[in-house]
């Protein structure tokens, strides 16, 4: 599925909420089900500078088969990310976040502007220093598409 | 609800708002406080009218602004009892009033070797001043413990809880040790908190003002929430410095005094140069003006400043002996369901600066930081801001503090004057509801 497709499934998702406790609800039960990160990956390095809570964000890459890399655009990895917090909503947000942009190629992660974030309301509902915090796993991640990416 | 309360609760417009739907519950008082229409309306006639610049002009203008913050400054002097107002000086806050001691103090009587003793309970105000007057002169820093041992919540018999699944932090000044840091005469200053903006405790400031004193060390102060819960006698205590923040008790955000004695501000150099604080000025040398214009330099925030009156009259007023009656009670009733109901109810809570005697105790304000077990601090902060609870979260600005107790967070709900038995039921079934949520 491509980025835009995911974020349109999570918008359909959230709009069976019609208020922010249930939002949260949901937002905590996908914090409490993502995959539990490797504990070498919880280094310093992985740590996302800008957050309230501690967030480590690690990323690795799977190869895409040679006939595809045409239609990836030239790409040859998809980004594979994996994450933690000692906070269950910080969680439950970069869990969307990685559903979004697992195994995406780095161009399409570039590209992508993450419109599901203010269609859900999300940045606007978090405290300020929380949305602070969403902006800096965002920007983490596209960080790591960025090094990734096939220079031309 | 109790009529006086009914009627205090009345004089706080901000309190009878909405927040995400419904009403809010604030309990962020120990940062800061809500206004009393009083000091709105004093606030408003001087931005709207009363706006002119102080001590300056021959304008009647001048002299009305001039008058009200003088004015201020006379009523703060009586509140706390100082000697005259020559010892009330206006600074911008609680952090600038022992950033004031902290320089200037430091720079006249300390010199290399010296040393400078605070308390381990101090927020990050009366740390770094300190910090970075010492390191200035090749000062040292010596730290007064706190009792930092655990009880188990039911381990306070008939003055604690009946359940044993919460944990309580003691957070007690260990005084005892106090003379062990004076005793080789190379400590000049001692700055003790009053209460502690993390632990909620009246620290025993009397005796330690008696034991620096006797090795001829002055005292500072940090009353930044002392001077909202306790009775504040600057001579009685005889303490040397007294610092607080106007935003704290009522008044406006940005202003703040330090109080000090005379003989010491006498010898203090400024800390800052500029209009207002002089004598005469040439190129080459200026004299001082006299206490407390030597410690203002500048345009003062005078319409700030001028709210303190409005605002200690408020103050005053919940100290009226039938007033003080019904808010003692509702405190007492406040911190003793708010105690057993996060022992007992929430349950699995580790609760920071119980004391020895629990929360009975006077020494006790009615302030509660804890963590719940499992809980993410701003997970839960994060919930009930949904549920229209205003609660801080995080380090307090107590970062050593808070690494004593291993942890890195708390929640911390702290009471004033307008908060009720209701809001604090209401907060503990808020709670109960993030919790269930988030475990």
């Amino acid at each position: 599925m491509s980025i835009n497709e995911i974020e349109q499934q999570i918008v359909e998702e959230f709009s069976i909420f019609d208020n922010w406790m249930d939002k949260y609800q949901y937002i905590i039960d996908l914090g409490k089900s993502l995959p539990i990160i490797d504990e070498a990956a919880k280094k310093e390095e992985n740590l996302i500078k800008g957050c309230q809570s501690r967030v480590w964000l690690d990323c690795k890459t799977e190869d895409i088969p040679a006939e595809e890399i045409a239609a990836a655009d030239g790409e040859k990895v998809r980004l594979v990310f994996s994450a933690d917090s000692d906070a269950i909503i910080t969680k439950g947000i970069i869990s969307l976040l990685i559903r979004v942009y697992n195994h995406q190629t780095p161009k399409e992660i570039l590209k992508s502007d993450l419109s599901f974030i203010d269609e859900i309301g999300l940045k606007s509902n978090l405290s300020p220093t929380r949305a602070n915090g969403l902006v800096s796993m965002i920007k983490q991640i596209k960080l790591y598409a960025l090094a990734f990416e096939e220079k031309d | 609800m109790n009529r006086i309360l009914e009627n205090i609760r009345a004089l706080f417009p901000a309190l009878s708002q909405k927040m995400n739907g419904v009403p809010l519950v604030y309990l962020d008082n120990a940062a800061t406080s809500q206004k009393p229409v009083e000091v709105l309306e004093l606030l408003k006639k001087m931005n709207g009218e009363v706006n002119a610049n102080v001590h300056r002009a021959m304008y009647e203008l001048s002299d009305r602004s001039t008058e009200l913050y003088e004015g201020a400054r006379e009523k703060v002097r009586q509140f706390i009892n100082a000697p005259e107002r020559g010892n009330v000086i206006f600074t911008s806050g609680t952090t600038a009033s022992i950033n004031l001691v902290a320089s200037s103090f430091c720079r006249r009587f300390l010199k290399a070797g010296d040393a400078i003793v605070i308390t381990a309970d101090s927020h990050h105000s009366n740390i770094v001043p300190w910090q970075l007057a010492a390191e200035s002169i090749g000062a040292e820093i010596r730290l007064l413990p706190i009792n930092t041992s655990k009880l188990s919540s039911c381990d306070y018999g008939a003055k604690g809880a009946n359940c044993g699944t919460s944990q309580c932090v003691n957070g007690e000044l260990l005084i005892d040790k106090l003379e062990e840091l004076l005793s080789d005469g190379k400590v000049k200053i001692v700055a003790a908190t009053h209460i502690s903006n993390v632990l909620g405790l009246v620290n025993p400031v009397e005796r330690i003002i008696k034991i620096s004193h006797a090795y001829n060390v002055p005292v500072l102060l940090d009353g930044a929430q002392g001077i909202v819960h306790e009775k504040v006698d600057v001579q009685a205590l005889d303490c040397d410095f007294y610092a607080f923040s106007a935003h704290k008790i009522y008044g406006e955000t940005g202003v703040g005094v330090l109080y000090g004695k005379r003989e010491i501000l006498e010898e203090m150099p400024p800390y800052m140069g500029g209009g207002d604080m002089v004598g005469t000025v040439t190129y080459k040398k200026t004299t001082y003006a006299e206490l407390p214009l030597k410690f203002e330099a500048g345009t003062p925030n005078f319409i700030g400043a001028s709210s303190l009156k409005p605002a200690l009259e408020y103050a005053e007023y919940l100290r009226e002996p039938e007033v003080r009656k019904v808010l003692k009670e509702e405190e007492s009733k406040i911190k003793r369901y708010m105690f057993n109901a996060l022992a007992c109810e929430v349950g699995d809570v580790e609760i920071y600066g119980v004391g020895d005697d629990g929360f009975e105790s006077e020494k006790k304000i009615p302030l509660f930081s804890f963590n719940v077990k499992g809980c993410n601090a701003g997970d839960i902060a994060q919930l009930l801001d949904k549920m229209g609870f205003a609660v801080r979260t995080g380090m307090m600005c107590a970062e050593p503090l808070l690494d004593s107790f291993g942890v890195n967070s708390v929640v911390r709900a702290s009471f004033a004057s307008y908060n009720t038995v209701e809001e604090a039921e209401k907060f503990i079934a808020a709670i109960n509801r993030a919790k269930s949520m988030l475990l």
